[in-house]
């Protein structure tokens, strides 16, 4: 049986001036199934560390004690299972099977209870293939269920994900929570990490919300402590369940065409599509996992060379450079024109602090020092990064990174910016301001393109939605159509 | 692009052999390769290695692809050779200027080449029917290799071939960003390094996650560890050991026999 009692504790990484969480008293009994929620910065990821036994003494301070069936976790480990986010980074083998069997080998299990406790594992998580299929092969979402069965081999009393399903698209994510769904019994204790609260609460019974300072805000049922603290929640940018946001459709009509696709295409990551972009408008591309979203936005943008097909900037975009196609411009030229924020923001970072990461682009286009200090405080006042103008990128958290990256985009007034996933993991109240930034950019006659698979950011912002199939699938190339907002959910 | 997928026909006798019984063989050999500097042995060497290459299941199409790096070494050699050689005896064949290019040149360029080759091609051969699980299984069960070591070095190996695409993707970041070299070479290379130092970075960060993540399931916690694929060291294993010393070990001795042996020591 495993029951988690957490008493007065904190903990402070070492070097770091700030509790990364403290003060909290927790008790959950054995069966029990909890979801852990609080504004980003409130430590649920280092409280969800601590009761997996993976704060080694040597690495911070602590304050409390932390007890799993009334044993510190970091001495005996063989109750505790833990999933993070990451599928890349927490399979180990090259082969499924050979995966699930990493923990149990560790364990020290007898060679012949491994693989019948494999299988079980496998089939627990409804993992659809046999188990020397390549770790490699599988989507997001089968990774996922993988690292899950990995946990669950292990017969852990007590179950811990930290936000399993954030790097997921929608798909992968409904594939994820179903295992976890079908996986759970009553001798299992529950504690979950995760954003999307409306999509984990069929997995709950109870909600703990950590307050920033310290301590623990509320804890019970989710309709009372919804009903209690849900306004202040998700002011903080917790997606807090029946709240809608507000639509930012735009009012006036397209302007002149910034950038054309005909036929563009780079087999075998992306058939031949047709696209146009225009000044002023918002448009969405949207697709399964496969289609090339990404090449596309990365064709868009010239930073690939087109394999089939061209790009063909306007006059309004490139001005008499309109001729030569986008990734042949130089890459100041480049800049100012377009505007790329990728996935994963650290791929962008190139400076040691925020200040001069948003400086970067205005310098390199040979704007003015005056100018570039201008236009630096400007972002960070609105993206709320002034405090953190002299901190290292690689230590923001997500939604700083996400932030800056979407900032230093901007930075070099792009006329056009093309963005992949912006809302990928993001809190409340930063998908709101993204929302909200790209509205503006948009109704100040900007173009803005949005790779995304967030039916809500297409609902809210999108005047037109590009659907691409996937390359390997047949049929005629994708046509560029507009849509209403009705094809988006929710 | 490295290449780390075995390509052997599976079921191939000598590639079937234990991993370690497989390495331990090629290092045999090419130890005993290192002995000498004539090109006599090095060519028997080869000539053995091509004519085995059927037993391990691997096509010559295959072998000479994965091979095609070490020509790059093949053409180093020759050009220093050409250009700094000591001994320029034998018959002139190209005299330009500071460059004299005699017969004595040329064979002891020969001579180093297919050395190279000789000592190179069992390791491309192993590397290619070998699994790096089972690779990384069979050291721990019979060369008694530290799990910690075996298993955390098949761990990052599975995160290499995602540094390329890695690099790509911080290159393009960088030239959205405004940053390109143009065609300075000094701006060049400072673009590679912050380049290399950014992956750098982002590899350092996800072995960071990994090694977490192989901790929570109790991976070097000092527990015993069982295994779930096991590895076994047969007889057969044994021979494909003392068959490579032989193999290599005659090559020697024809080249004594001949009268073209000189050690590398004395």
């Amino acid at each position: 049986m495993s029951g988690v009692w957490v008493r007065g504790f904190g903990w402070r990484h070492a070097g770091r001036k700030r509790w990364a969480v403290r003060g909290v008293d927790l008790r959950v009994e054995r069966g029990e199934r909890v979801l852990l929620l609080g504004p980003s910065g409130a430590g649920k990821s280092t409280l969800l560390a601590a009761l997996a036994g993976l704060l080694p003494e040597d690495s911070g301070e602590q304050e409390g004690t932390v007890e799993v069936d009334g044993v510190d976790p970091r001495k005996d480990r063989e109750r505790v299972g833990i999933v993070f986010q990451d599928p890349q980074t927490q399979l180990v083998m090259a082969r499924s099977g050979d995966d699930v069997a990493f923990g149990l080998e560790n364990r020290g299990v007898p060679a012949d209870e491994i693989w019948p406790r494999v299988d079980a594992a496998l089939r627990r998580v409804g993992f659809p293939y046999h188990r020397d299929r390549p770790t490699a092969a599988l989507s997001g979402g089968e990774q996922q269920r993988l690292a899950l069965a990995g946990a669950l081999a292990l017969r852990p009393g007590l179950l811990l994900l930290d936000e399993p399903t954030a790097n997921l698209d929608p798909a992968g994510a409904d594939l994820v929570r179903a295992a976890i769904a079908g996986a759970l019994d009553e001798d299992t204790t529950l504690v979950l990490v995760e954003h999307r609260v409306a999509e984990a609460l069929p997995l709950v019974d109870r909600v703990v919300v950590l307050e920033p300072g310290g301590g623990v805000r509320a804890d019970g049922p989710p309709e009372t402590v919804f009903a209690a603290h849900g306004d202040a929640l998700a002011a903080e940018g917790v997606w807090v369940p029946g709240r809608p946001v507000p639509s930012r459709r735009a009012r006036t009509p397209a302007g002149a065409p910034l950038l054309t696709a005909d036929r563009l295409g780079l087999p075998p990551r992306l058939a031949a599509t047709e696209l146009r972009v225009r000044a002023g408008e918002a448009l969405a591309v949207r697709g399964p996992n496969g289609a090339g979203k990404s090449t596309l936005a990365l064709l868009l943008g010239g930073l690939l060379r087109p394999g089939t097909g061209r790009v063909t900037a306007g006059a309004d975009l490139a001005g008499r450079d309109a001729r030569t196609p986008p990734h042949r411009w130089r890459a100041p030229a480049l800049a100012r024109r377009i505007g790329s924020v990728f996935q994963d923001p650290e791929h962008q970072f190139v400076t040691a602090t925020v200040r001069d990461e948003l400086a970067l682009g205005p310098r390199r286009t040979g704007r003015p020092e005056e100018a570039v200090r201008a236009t630096v405080d400007g972002l960070l006042e609105r993206l709320r990064l002034t405090r953190l103008a002299g901190a290292n990128p690689y230590t923001l958290s997500g939604g700083e990174a996400r932030r800056l990256s979407v900032a230093t985009a901007l930075a070099t007034a792009p006329r056009l910016l093309i963005c992949d996933e912006p809302t990928f993991g993001q809190d409340r109240r930063t998908w709101l301001e993204l929302l909200d930034l790209f509205a503006d950019l948009r109704d100040a006659g900007h173009g803005v393109v949005t790779v995304t698979h967030d039916p809500d950011f297409v609902a809210a912002l999108a005047d037109r939605t590009v659907v691409l199939s996937r390359a390997d699938a047949t049929g005629p190339a994708p046509a560029d159509r507009t849509v209403g907002g009705d094809d988006a959910p929710g | 692009m490295l290449q780390v997928e075995p390509v052997a026909v599976p079921g191939a006798p000598l590639a079937r052999r234990n991993p370690v019984a497989k390495l331990a063989a090629a290092l045999v050999f090419s130890v005993l390769l290192i002995a000498t500097l004539d090109p006599v042995a090095p060519a028997i060497a080869i000539a053995v290695e091509l004519a085995l290459l059927p037993l391990f299941g691997v096509r010559y199409r295959v072998l000479a692809r994965r091979a095609a790096p070490l020509l790059v070494g093949a053409v180093g050699i020759l050009v220093t050779l050409v250009l700094f050689a000591a001994d320029r005896s034998g018959t002139t064949l190209v005299a330009a200027g500071p460059v004299l290019v005699t017969s004595g040149v040329l064979v002891t360029a020969l001579g180093l080449v297919l050395r190279m080759f000789a000592v190179a091609l069992p390791g491309v051969i192993v590397f290619a029917t070998t699994d790096p699980t089972d690779l990384a299984d069979a050291l721990i069960q019979n060369a008694r290799a530290p799990a910690r070591f075996a298993i955390g070095a098949l761990a990052a190996f599975r995160l290499v071939p995602l540094l390329a695409e890695e690099w790509q993707m911080i290159s393009m970041a960088r030239r959205a960003r405004g940053v390109d070299a143009g065609r300075n070479p000094v701006a060049r290379l400072r673009l590679f390094a912050s380049t290399a130092f950014a992956l750098l970075v982002g590899a350092i960060r996800r072995g960071t996650r990994l090694a977490v993540a192989m901790d929570a399931r109790g991976f070097d916690a000092g527990t015993p560890r069982t295994v779930a694929r096991r590895q076994r060291f047969t007889v057969a294993d044994g021979l494909l050991v003392a068959g490579a010393a032989a193999l290599a070990g005659a090559a020697l001795a024809v080249s004594v026999a001949l009268g073209t042996f000189r050690p590398l020591i004395g």
